[in-house]
């Protein structure tokens, strides 16, 4: 048996979460005021993922932007984050860059691609 | 000089929606002046996620966020001038503003909506003791830098204060290469919400030191490290808890001040708590026909409720125009306060001015659990709200209905009472 302590981040409580698992299987989820706080515990114990935003440069920006933003299309794998980061810090777009074009497709192989979050003329 | 029915000052969040709520209310004289050289304030730089879950049920980007608003205006057709700083406003609603194009130059409003948005609390304003090399910046300035200008100030960081955005530099810089050492924060609670917390901090193991702060900052051309102590209850550092830490860059993440150098000129009063103008339930400030939202009113923590706010200045700043001066038949009545709540946003409520509905913001000195929001008009409990738990770093509102008070006919005392259950 296995015990991890979580805060949850459903709302301003921050209640103090405790799972146990056993064999990567949730048992019980205790500290929890509400189901949401069960429900985000089970999900970060078992596939925890996030939304990855960062910046990628642009070239020919004619309002002399020197870097676009961007994010990945989905959430990826908590544990994929630095790979992702890493496989878009060569990258270069060229202006325009329209809010939801292709940075990076498949980002760090994850099958998610990382897209534009910013028009830049 | 040019004349214009509404003249609204900043082009970020609050200014977009107040000049398309203006719109949408029939005004079409309607300028935006923006100092930066584009729309969208400081949700240019804000490239993380999490914004507009309130009004778009889906997580934006701020820059998206911004783009969404920004369209609009597009397409309305809204004048906007970019690159322009506005200087002096009168009293007589003369905008004096500067840019590269047009020199120095004025416009007679009919209207002003006051949407500067706010500022950092610097480092001056916090007196922290040592000497004053490169490498302390706000975190605000290291997010434009790292975000927009493509560069990163530094490679080991300290963090002072556990403010939203300090915590989202924390990441940042993190996924950029840089070593976060340590966030302190004076409180012994985080200004910021828990999911930063969790997110930015916990998931790449940063420690945050609650009641912590800086005692001395070292390097004489750039930092070299800085010194961080623990405080007792009265925020003051207890000898022997000193803790050295090697970085080249201190962040300051440590408070918003509204941005109120124009307003103060122009003489429109300003409320003591929130550093921003004391105003009516139209969101007018003391100067008849000046009206202010968003972050130049009050420091918000989401950006949903600075646009629906500035929406509502606008709407009423459009009323204005089309309805002329009123005719001074006010009944201003103040928002009494008592248990928890430090301020409301509006200050005072003339209830034959309220719509429908008429949301009142407001914060708590400190954090509170089990407790239950009520208003009372002259005594008699309209609202009467649970809340598990109200900390100062959440903003909180209560819904007042026209209904409420035509129930009230001669309202003379309106209260918000945070009482135990």
């Amino acid at each position: 048996m296995e015990v991890k302590n979580l805060t949850c981040i459903g709302c301003p409580m921050g209640c103090p979460l405790e799972v146990t698992m056993e064999n990567g299987e949730v048992l019980s989820v205790t500290g929890n005021t509400c189901p949401r706080g069960a429900a985000y515990a089970r999900k970060e114990v078992t596939n925890p993922t996030r939304i990855v935003t960062s910046t990628v440069r642009v070239v020919g920006s004619t309002t002399g932007a020197v870097a676009v933003s961007c994010k990945t299309a989905s959430d990826i794998p908590k544990g994929k984050i630095f790979a992702c980061v890493k496989d878009i810090a060569g990258v270069s777009v060229e202006a325009p860059v329209h809010i939801g074009d292709v940075v990076k497709a498949d980002v760090a192989g994850t099958g998610v691609d990382m897209i534009a979050t910013k028009e830049v003329m | 000089m040019k004349n214009y029915d509404i003249v609204i000052v900043g082009g970020g969040p609050a200014g977009l929606a107040a000049a398309n709520a203006a719109y949408d209310a029939g005004a079409r004289s309607i300028l935006i002046l923006e100092r930066d050289k584009e729309l969208g304030g400081i949700l240019n730089q804000c490239i993380h996620n999490g914004f507009g879950l309130h009004t778009f049920k889906e997580e934006l980007t701020g820059p998206e966020y911004a783009h969404r608003f920004a369209e609009k205006v597009y397409k309305k057709q809204i004048e906007y001038k970019l690159s322009t700083m506005v200087m002096n406003i009168s009293p007589e609603k003369v905008v004096t503003a500067m840019n590269r194009e047009d020199g120095l130059f004025d416009i007679q409003a009919k209207a002003i909506v006051l949407a500067m948005g706010c500022r950092e609390r610097s480092r001056g304003a916090l007196n922290i003791p040592g000497y004053r090399p490169a490498g302390i910046y706000s975190a605000g300035t290291a997010q434009r830098l790292v975000n927009i200008e493509g560069f990163m100030p530094g490679r080991e960081v300290v963090i002072l204060g556990s403010g939203d955005i300090g915590l989202i530099m924390a990441r940042r810089m993190t996924l950029e290469g840089a070593k976060v050492k340590v966030v302190a924060e004076l409180m012994p609670y985080s200004g910021g919400l828990k999911r930063n917390i969790v997110q930015c901090l916990n998931d790449f193991d940063i420690p945050l030191k609650l009641s912590h702060t800086v005692v001395d900052i070292e390097g004489k051309e750039r930092v070299t490290g800085v010194t961080i102590a623990e405080v007792d209850s009265h925020n003051k550092p207890i000898s022997g808890t000193e803790e050295h830490y090697d970085c080249d860059t201190l962040l300051l993440s440590c408070g918003l001040i509204p941005e109120n150098e124009l307003s103060r000129d122009m003489g429109v009063e300003l409320n003591r708590v929130t550093n921003g103008p004391t105003v009516n339930e139209s969101l007018e400030t003391s100067i008849p026909g000046v009206f202010a939202a968003g972050n130049v009113l009050h420091v918000h923590d989401l950006v949903d409720f600075v646009s629906e706010e500035a929406a509502a200045a606008g709407r009423s700043a459009a009323a204005y125009v089309a309805g002329g001066p009123a005719d001074g038949a006010r009944n201003d009545i103040p928002v009494a306060v008592e248990g928890g709540p430090r301020y409301t946003v509006p200050c005072t409520i003339d209830p034959a001015k309220v719509g429908d509905e008429l949301v009142v913001r407001f914060r708590v000195g400190g954090v509170m659990k089990n407790r239950f929001v009520n208003v009372y008009l002259d005594g008699d409990r309209v609202i009467h709200r649970k809340r598990p738990v109200m900390a100062p770093g959440e903003m909180e509102e209560v819904k007042l209905k026209r209904a409420m008070f035509e129930a009230h006919p001669d309202l003379s005392s309106i209260c918000i009472k945070v009482e135990e259950a």
